[in-house]
C-alpha cells in the first residue's frame, strides 16, 4: 500500500477507533447516571447480592492494571531487554485500566455524588480506605516512573521508579485480595490465600491483556512481532495461568478438608447451578485448560495466533472466575445457625438469586471502554510501541 | 504553712462565715440532690446536647421460647417506626423473623433476627469513610452524611443485618432519616431510647403479650437484662466470631 493512502486510511481508522470507545464510555456514564437516579432498583443487585457486574468488571480492570505493569518490572527490576522495550507501554495499560476499573466502581456507589468524602474521610482500618490510598499512589508511582522511561534527562532513575513501583503493585494486589480476605461473614472469603491468589491472577490476566492489546497495535502500524517474543511471552504466560490454577486447587482441596465448608464447596462444584458451570466451563476449561494446551502445544504454541487466541481464553477465564468469586461467594446463604434449617421473609438459607440488567453491564464495559480510550489516544500521541534492538535475542528467545 | 494560717480563726469574721457555710452547704445538697430527682422523671432519658455514655451498653435478650410462629408484631411495629414496608430482594428489611429448625431432632425455633450491635463490629471495621460507627453506648449506627453506597458493610456483616436503600423513599419518619443510595440498619430505635425509651419491637411483643423481647442496660447490674444473662443460658449468635453482640437469645 502506498504510504499516503495508509497514513489517511490508518488516522480515519484512528479516529473511528477513538468515536467508538469514546461512544461506549459515553453509554456507560449515561448507564451509571440511570441507574444513580432512579436507584439499584434498576439493577440485579440487591440487600443478599449486594455486589453485581460492575465489580466484575472493575476488580478485572484492578486486578489486570497491577499486573501488566508485570512486563515493565520485569524490563526495569529484572534488566530483560525485551521486556523493556514494553515497559512504556505495560505502564501506560497499568493506569488507563486502573483508572476504568476504578471508574466503574465509584460510579456503582450507592452515593457516587460523595467522591471528596471517600477521599477525605478515611477509616485506616477499613481495607477499602488503605485502596484508595494504594491506587492514588499506585497512579503518582506509575507516572513518574513512564516519565523516567519516557524522559532522557530522568533514564537514570528508572531503576528505582521501577523497583517502586513493583513493590507497590505487590501491596496493592495484596489489597485488592484482602477486600474478600478480611471478609469473615461469608465462607468462600475469609482467607490469608485469597491476598497471594489475587497477586497470581493479576500475573495472569494482565500479561494476557497486554499480549492481546500488543498483537492489535503491531497489526495496526503493520508490523510482526519477532517469534522469539512472542515465545518468551507464551512461555510466561504459560506458567501464570498453570499458577493461578494451583492456588486454585489448594484453595478448593482446604474448603473440601474442612467439614463446614463443604455445603459452599458442593455449591460451587456441583450443583450451583450458573457458578458450577462457570467454573468447571469457563474458568477450568476455556480460561486454564485450553489456552494451556494452545501456550505449551509443540507446534501450534509457536503460532502468534494461537497465543493470541490463548489469552483471549484467559480473559474470558478471569471474568468466569471472578463472577464466580464475587457473586457466587454472595449468592450461597450465610449460615447463621450451623446446623439447623433456616427460613425468613429475607431470604435467610436459601440460595439467592442474581440476573445482571443492562444498565450494569453498560457500566462495566464502559470501564473497558475508558480503560482502551486512554491507551489508544496515549500511544497516538507518545512514544508506546515497544521498539526492540534485536541483537539482543536469540531465535531461541533468551538474551 | 497554709495549716497556720487555718489554725488562726478571725473570731470576728465566725458568725459571717458560718452563715457562708450554711448557705454553701444547702446549695451542694441542692447540686447533689438534683440528678437524683431527674432520674425519677424519664428513665433513661438524656440531654440532646449530653453525649452517649460508655458506662452504659444497650442490649436486648430475645427468648425463643415466648416467640410464637407466625407472629410478626415486632417486625411490623419496627417497620411502621422507622418507615418502610415490602419483601422484595431489594426492600430495607431492619428486622426479621427466622424460623429454624434443627435438622436431625426436627424441633424448631421462631425469633427476630436483626443488627447485633457488635463489641467488636465488622461491618465498623471495614467501612471506608467512617459512617458505620458505634456509639459509646454500644448502639451501632451509619452515619447518612457520610455513607457512599459502597455496601462493603453489607458484605461483612455476619447477620445480613443491613440494608441498602434501592430506590427513592417517600412519606418518612422525621425522627428517622433515610436516603437512596445509602446503608441502613436496626438502629436500636435510637431516638426512642435517648428520650428514655425502648425500641419499637419490644414495646410491640410487650404489647402482643408474649414478652419475648426484653431491653437493656447490659452494663448496669441491677437491670433485669443483665441479672438474666447472669442467670439464664444465653446465646450468642455466631459466638465463634467473638464479636461480643449485644443482643442475646435463650431458648435455642
Amino acid at each position: 500500500m502506498n504510504i499516503e493512502v495508509f497514513r489517511k486510511f490508518e488516522e480515519k481508522a484512528f479516529y473511528a477507533l477513538v468515536g467508538f470507545l469514546g461512544l461506549v464510555a459515553l453509554v456507560g456514564f449515561g448507564a451509571a447516571h440511570y441507574m444513580e437516579t432512579h436507584g439499584h432498583v434498576v439493577t440485579g443487585m440487591t440487600n443478599q447480592v449486594v455486589w453485581g457486574i460492575p465489580h466484575v468488571f472493575a476488580i478485572f480492570l484492578i486486578v489486570a492494571a497491577s499486573g501488566v505493569l508485570n512486563i515493565a518490572s520485569i524490563g526495569s527490576v529484572f534488566g530483560k531487554p525485551i521486556y523493556k522495550a514494553r515497559a512504556p507501554l505495560s505502564a501506560l495499560l497499568a493506569i488507563a485500566m486502573l483508572a476504568g476499573g476504578l471508574a466503574v466502581l465509584m460510579l456503582d456507589l450507592g452515593r457516587p455524588d460523595r467522591l471528596i468524602i471517600a477521599m477525605t474521610y478515611l477509616n485506616f482500618k477499613s481495607v477499602f480506605a488503605w485502596n484508595v490510598i494504594l491506587y492514588t499512589g499506585f497512579f503518582t508511582i506509575v507516572a513518574v516512573y513512564l516519565w523516567t522511561m519516557m524522559e532522557r534527562k530522568m533514564k537514570k532513575y528508572t531503576i528505582d521508579a521501577g523497583f517502586t513501583a513493583f513493590i507497590w503493585r505487590i501491596i496493592l494486589t495484596t489489597g485488592t485480595g484482602s477486600i474478600f480476605g478480611f471478609l469473615v461473614a461469608r465462607q468462600a472469603y475469609g482467607s490469608a490465600l485469597l491476598a497471594p491468589m489475587f497477586i497470581i491472577m493479576s500475573f495472569s490476566y494482565g500479561l494476557a491483556v497486554f499480549i492481546v492489546v500488543q498483537s492489535v497495535m503491531y497489526r495496526w502500524i503493520g508490523l510482526t512481532l519477532n517469534p522469539a517474543i512472542v515465545r518468551r511471552l507464551k512461555n510466561l504466560l504459560a506458567t501464570f495461568v498453570a499458577a493461578v490454577l494451583y492456588f486454585t486447587i489448594v484453595y478448593h482441596i482446604t474448603n473440601l478438608y474442612f467439614t463446614k465448608q463443604h455445603e459452599f464447596e458442593r455449591f460451587i462444584l456441583l450443583d450451583g447451578g450458573v457458578y458450577t458451570n462457570l467454573f468447571w466451563i469457563g474458568q477450568i476449561m476455556l480460561g486454564t485448560l485450553l489456552p494451556l494446551a494452545l501456550l505449551l502445544h509443540p507446534t501450534k504454541g509457536e503460532n502468534c495466533v494461537y497465543v493470541i487466541w490463548a489469552a483471549l481464553l484467559v480473559i474470558i477465564g478471569a471474568f468466569a472466575q471472578l463472577y464466580v468469586i464475587i457473586i457466587g461467594g454472595q449468592a450461597f446463604p450465610l449460615d447463621l445457625f450451623p446446623g439447623m434449617s433456616q427460613s425468613s421473609s429475607f431470604f435467610d438459607g436459601v440460595i439467592h438469586g442474581y440476573s445482571p440488567t443492562l444498565p450494569e453491564f453498560l457500566l462495566g464495559i464502559g470501564g473497558v471502554a475508558i480503560a482502551l480510550l486512554i491507551t489508544t489516544i496515549a500511544v497516538r500521541v507518545l512514544k508506546f510501541v515497544p521498539h526492540d534492538d534485536f541483537h539482543h535475542i536469540t531465535p531461541d528467545g533468551s538474551d | 504553712m497554709s495549716n497556720n494560717a487555718d489554725n488562726t480563726p478571725n473570731d470576728k469574721e465566725q458568725p459571717n462565715s458560718r452563715r457562708q457555710f450554711l448557705g454553701w452547704g444547702m446549695a451542694m445538697a441542692g447540686l447533689a440532690i438534683a440528678p437524683g430527682i431527674t432520674l425519677f422523671d424519664p428513665a433513661h432519658g438524656r440531654a440532646p446536647e449530653e453525649a452517649a455514655s460508655s458506662k452504659v451498653r444497650w442490649g436486648m435478650l430475645i427468648d425463643s421460647s415466648k416467640c410464637a410462629t407466625g407472629c410478626d408484631d415486632c417486625v411490623s411495629a419496627c417497620g411502621k417506626e422507622n418507615g418502610f414496608s415490602g419483601s422484595r430482594e431489594t426492600d430495607s428489611q431492619w428486622i426479621r423473623k427466622v424460623e429454624i429448625k434443627h435438622l436431625p431432632a426436627g424441633h424448631s425455633h421462631s425469633l427476630p433476627m436483626m443488627c447485633q450491635h457488635c463489641e467488636h463490629p465488622p461491618c465498623v471495621d471495614v467501612c471506608p469513610t467512617g459512617a458505620s460507627f458505634k456509639r459509646d453506648d454500644g448502639i451501632v449506627l451509619v452515619d447518612r452524611h457520610i455513607c457512599i453506597g459502597c455496601r462493603y458493610c453489607m458484605m461483612a456483616c455476619p447477620y445480613k443485618a443491613r440494608s441498602f436503600v434501592h430506590e427513592e423513599l417517600h412519606d418518612q419518619n422525621p425522627d428517622v432519616p433515610r436516603g437512596k443510595g445509602c446503608v441502613e440498619s436496626c438502629t436500636l430505635c435510637v431516638h426512642r431510647v435517648d428520650r428514655g425509651g425502648q425500641p419499637a419491637c419490644a414495646d410491640a411483643c410487650t404489647a402482643a403479650g408474649h414478652d419475648a423481647i426484653l431491653f437493656g442496660d447490659l452494663n448496669d447490674p441491677s437491670s433485669e437484662i443483665s441479672k438474666r444473662i447472669a442467670t439464664l443460658a444465653t446465646t450468642q449468635v455466631r459466638a465463634d466470631l467473638g464479636l461480643n453482640v449485644g443482643v442475646r437469645y435463650q431458648g435455642i
